[in-house]
């Protein structure tokens, strides 16, 4: 009895998932009649609570406009997202897959883009909202870890890597300059200095950042791996790694599980320096009660890692429509403006401010970027990500030498 | 009819999944999956499986978890019962350990973690006045590489466990007697119970302990919360390699689910071996008339171990309860700067999908599982066969069998089937847990029944449904309430099946609460918490205040 009552959902639900119709962003009032009544489900981290609430708001104001229904599905690493699609695939589910839209860059991206599990062609430079964004300024809108992003990703928002310290604890003058600084200063103040455990994203590009400080020729890293060459290459960002652990916060033997988790950490006094990949992180901690009024950011002078992050659409979303609604939406002045006021969330533009109309640039202008926040001048350079192979060699790397504790 | 179909459907709902499971997970083992192409048997999986680093490290800890919160919590819960049982501290505590019972595992783990951590409520308390910290100590606690944290984690919540499957096994045991007797024949409180009470009672809860054993050596929940990192628990690193991005690392994952197999294997050979071995001594002590009767140590140890265990929970709970009202909350400070409401309201919009999901999944679960266990139970009536030790073993498999060994199969066959995270799907997987615990906590009160009442109303020409609506269910209503409540709680707890089952489409307030762990914000973390411990007791206040009100006018129904 079970058996056929099974058998008969699952005829209905195979019957429910017809295949989608083509949609072209070029006919947009097309696509926005269609999306009227979809639900999106947007696989995203799920690991903090500023963006989980930023989320919600685009919910409600995807409900209000466009009729649309935003599920943030939560992930603890997007790399479960690309996995559901490539087993959609294998298992030859080419349309009504449970993904329709996905936050993602690095190698995420490249590994979707590269087995062709996006929606393609590009479909992100055609979207409304993409006259807006600043791509002449920011290489890294159409260039994503070294992979051309060709328009299979809408940008969504900057991200670059900033240190953050408790101007009640520890002195300005002390901040360290660079990796190996940082290394030397962990030396001298054992058991405050930590990193998320790889392969969390902070944490392996807290890796890189070491990595293209340490390399000998940088140039390497924007190409793909070497294998004969990697141990070399990488021997100096391992002896940093072993030396740091040493000095680290519970001598290396475990690790904070995030970016977020490092903020209680240094709220307790547990760490003295964290980072992240916000700039704003601080001051929007500060904002939710999370951090005390006197931390402040800090970053490299010579540079720290920058890229961007994206929203991509499986190639067999059930939502297209629905999707590319909610990608032009979160691309949209009043969704970046929203996005960047650090009681939000803090996440930096990826629109040209000087491109927008008066009314949303006024929006912008009267952001106030919190107190912890460094302006775009003190931000420093901007480090180019490696290819993305490099990530996971690494990841690799590390879970060989370190996952079995000392 | 319907009585008939009653064992059969029991039988195939609870063991179909769990074969079809175990099959779908041991052929990608050898290398049979061919949605991924794999057609041929191999042996390469298991290879990969043993390069993987560290792997005999997270079975090891495995194991270790299993047998030793097994036999912690046992020997409290032995110790205790001997010492205490019948005294009025015993009842005062019996009270105040059950309702851990209905708390979900992983609520008891963030208690734990937010209690015993170096910034943890016991810092703060004694900082830094007592200790001189003004900073917690670089201290690794929480997270440890030998698993400490997490055991004690597991040994709080299967301390209320065993406690009560021993309390519903004394009865038989005739325990105030033997007491009686040891005690006129000059044996201590302790060393009497252990040689005359304990081996009826321990017969009667040895698949409890069963359970407990591949619970612990196979859990994902609290082993995240609380265990080590570097490496995890076997578990845990098998359901990371399920969700890799990279589809070969399903083969690996389903070649590790077989180690996991075969680890709760040897953890339940060792149990049965240190049962041969503690039965042995105990009969060596028996027969050398060793009457231990300076036994105070053992008494009050066991009372501090009990005591400490629910504590710690209600103490860590009760510190997650003002982290959700937390403003700025650092350390040392006992309480924090400022309270507010705004986790509250940021986060409850958030709670009411991953609720009504909880709710409708743990209902029907539980509805489904009582109708089930009340027709085996009919039927056991009409023939007058009672389930034997072969039926009951049947009944606890899924207890038995860890989770991820089957979850992972049965995960690979919904996804084919097009079913995967679908309500349907997501209740069959939660029946199979809840089913075990609805028919165990059913079969008592139901025996108890005095059957006159049934040939009454048979004399007065009631038809057998007319007799079972009018007679039966009501006056059992108590026992049947307390099955859904009971079931219910089991299925709000369940972490695993749900996390696999529901693909994170299908949400419930403990997946979310396990999801959020990582972000280690405690104050939203506290808001969950609080949701994971009224759904449970909800239900149990319901089974209490229900039958109270009913039978209010029924002097006979009264407890």
């Amino acid at each position: 009895m079970l058996k056929s009552t099974l058998a008969a959902a699952a005829l209905l639900l195979s019957a429910l998932a017809v295949r989608a119709e083509p949609v072209d962003p070029a006919d947009w009032d097309g696509v926005l009649a269609e999306a009227r009544g979809q639900t999106v489900y947007l696989n995203a981290w799920g690991g903090s609570e500023n963006i989980n609430a930023y989320l919600e708001w685009a919910n409600g104001e995807l409900k209000e406009r466009f009729g649309v229904t935003l599920v943030h599905v939560k992930l603890d690493d997007t790399a479960n997202a690309v996995a559901k699609v490539v087993a959609e695939k294998a298992a030859g589910r080419d349309a009504g897959g449970s993904v329709d839209l996905i936050w993602i860059n690095g190698e995420n991206f490249a590994a979707m883009k590269q087995r062709g599990l996006l929606l393609s062609p590009g479909w992100a430079e055609s979207l409304p909202n993409w006259q807006y964004v600043d791509h002449e300024n920011k290489p890294t809108i159409r260039t994503d870890f070294t992979i051309p992003v060709e328009g299979q990703a809408a940008p969504w928002g900057m991200a670059k890597l900033v240190f953050f310290y408790d101007t009640a604890r520890m002195d300005k003058a002390d901040l360290p300059k660079n990796a190996a600084d940082l290394l030397a200063w962990a030396e001298e103040n054992p058991g405050r200095f930590s990193y998320p455990q790889p392969p969390d994203f902070i944490g392996s590009s807290f890796l890189k950042q070491v990595l293209i400080e340490k390399i000998e020729d940088p140039s390497l890293l924007q190409k793909p791996v070497d294998d004969e060459a990697f141990v070399d290459v990488t021997e100096p960002l391992f002896t940093y790694l072993d030396r740091l652990h040493e000095v680290a916060w519970r001598s290396g033997r475990t690790f904070p599980e995030n970016y977020p988790a490092m903020k209680q950490l240094l709220a307790d006094g547990e760490l003295e320096i964290i980072f992240a990949f916000n700039p704003a992180e601080a001051s929007s901690a500060i904002a939710n009660g999370e951090l005390p009024d006197t931390v402040r950011s800090f970053t490299f002078p010579e540079g720290t890692l920058a890229n961007t992050h994206f929203l991509a659409i499986p190639y067999n979303a059930s939502a297209m429509a629905g999707a590319l609604v909610t990608a032009n939406f979160l691309m949209s002045p009043d969704a970046q403006a929203h996005k960047q006021d650090p009681k939000v969330w803090g996440d930096p533009t990826v629109l040209a401010v000087d491109k927008l109309p008066e009314e949303a640039r006024a929006r912008f202008a009267a952001l106030d970027l919190g107190i912890a926040t460094l302006s775009p001048a003190e931000l420093g350079p901007a480090l180019a990500e490696p290819h993305p192979s490099w990530m996971e060699r690494i990841e690799e790397e590390w879970k060989r030498r370190y996952t079995a504790g000392n | 009819m319907l009585t008939r179909l009653g064992p059969p459907l029991t039988i195939f709902l609870l063991t179909g999944p769990l074969l079809f499971g175990l099959a779908g997970t041991l052929l990608p083992a050898f290398g049979f999956l061919p949605v991924l192409g794999g057609m041929e048997f191999t042996l390469r999986h298991f290879e990969a499986l043993f390069d993987a680093p560290a792997i005999w490290a997270s079975a090891g800890i495995s194991l270790a978890a299993g047998l030793l919160t097994a036999a912690t919590s046992l020997l409290v819960v032995m110790v205790f019962v001997a010492a205490w049982a019948g005294t009025p501290l015993f009842a005062r505590i019996q009270h105040m350990v059950s309702p851990l019972l209905s708390l979900p595992h992983a609520a008891a783990a963030f208690a734990l973690a937010f209690l015993i951590a170096p910034s943890g409520l016991l810092a703060r308390l004694i900082s830094p006045e007592l200790t001189g910290w003004h900073r917690p100590p670089d201290l690794l606690i929480v997270h440890d590489p030998m698993g400490l944290a997490m055991m004690a984690g597991l040994v709080a919540k299967e301390i209320p466990f065993l406690m009560l499957m021993t309390l519903a096994a004394l009865p038989q045991a005739r325990a105030v007697e033997t007491r009686r007797l040891t005690t006129a024949l000059g044996y201590g409180r302790v060393a009497g119970f252990v040689y005359g009470t304990w081996p009826i009672v321990y017969r009667q809860i040895r698949l409890p302990v069963f359970a407990v054993i591949a619970f612990a050596t196979s859990v994902v929940d609290v082993a995240v919360i609380l265990g080590p990192t570097r490496p995890a628990p076997l578990a845990v690193r098998l359901v990371e390699w399920m969700s890799d991005p990279e589809l070969s690392f399903r083969y690996l994952a389903s070649a590790g689910a077989v180690l996991q197999l075969a680890v709760t294997g040897v953890a339940l050979a060792s149990w049965l071996a240190l049962e041969k071995l503690a039965a042995a001594l105990t009969r060596r002590a028996a027969g050398r008339g060793r009457r231990l009767r300076r036994d105070a140590l053992a008494r009050y140890a066991a009372l501090m171990g009990m005591l400490a265990s629910a504590l710690a929970v209600f103490a860590g709970l009760a510190a997650l309860a003002v982290w959700s009202f937390a403003g700025l909350w650092q350390f040392p400070d006992v309480l924090p700067q400022n309270l507010t409401l705004k986790s509250w309201v940021r986060t409850l919009p958030r709670t009411a999908e991953p609720l009504l999901t909880t709710l409708l999944v743990g209902l029907a679960a539980t509805f489904i599982a009582a109708v089930l266990a009340i027709l085996c139970l009919m039927r056991e009536d009409e023939t007058g066969r009672r389930a034997g030790q072969g039926a009951l073993a049947l009944i606890y498999l899924p207890l038995v069998v860890p989770q991820v060994a089957f979850i992972f199969g049965l995960q690979f066959l919904l996804i084919m089937g097009d079913l995967l995270a679908t309500l349907p799907a997501l209740i069959l997987a939660h029946l199979v847990f809840v089913m075990p615990y609805a028919y165990l906590s059913l079969k008592d009160p139901w025996r108890a029944f005095d059957k006159r009442y049934d040939w009454l109303a048979a004399g007065l020409g009631k038809s057998r449904w007319q007799r079972f609506f009018h007679v039966r269910l009501p006056m059992m209503l108590r026992a049947i309430l307390t099955l859904l409540a009971i079931g219910f709680s089991v299925s709000v707890g369940l972490y695993l099946p749900t996390v696999l089952i529901g693909a994170g489409r299908l949400t419930t307030i403990t997946t979310e609460a396990v999801a959020l762990a990582s972000g280690g914000n405690p104050r939203i973390i506290g808001v969950y918490a609080f949701f994971q411990m009224l759904l449970p007791a909800t239900g149990f206040a319901v089974a209490t205040l229900v039958p109270a009100l009913i039978f209010r006018r029924f002097h006979g129904m009264r407890v």
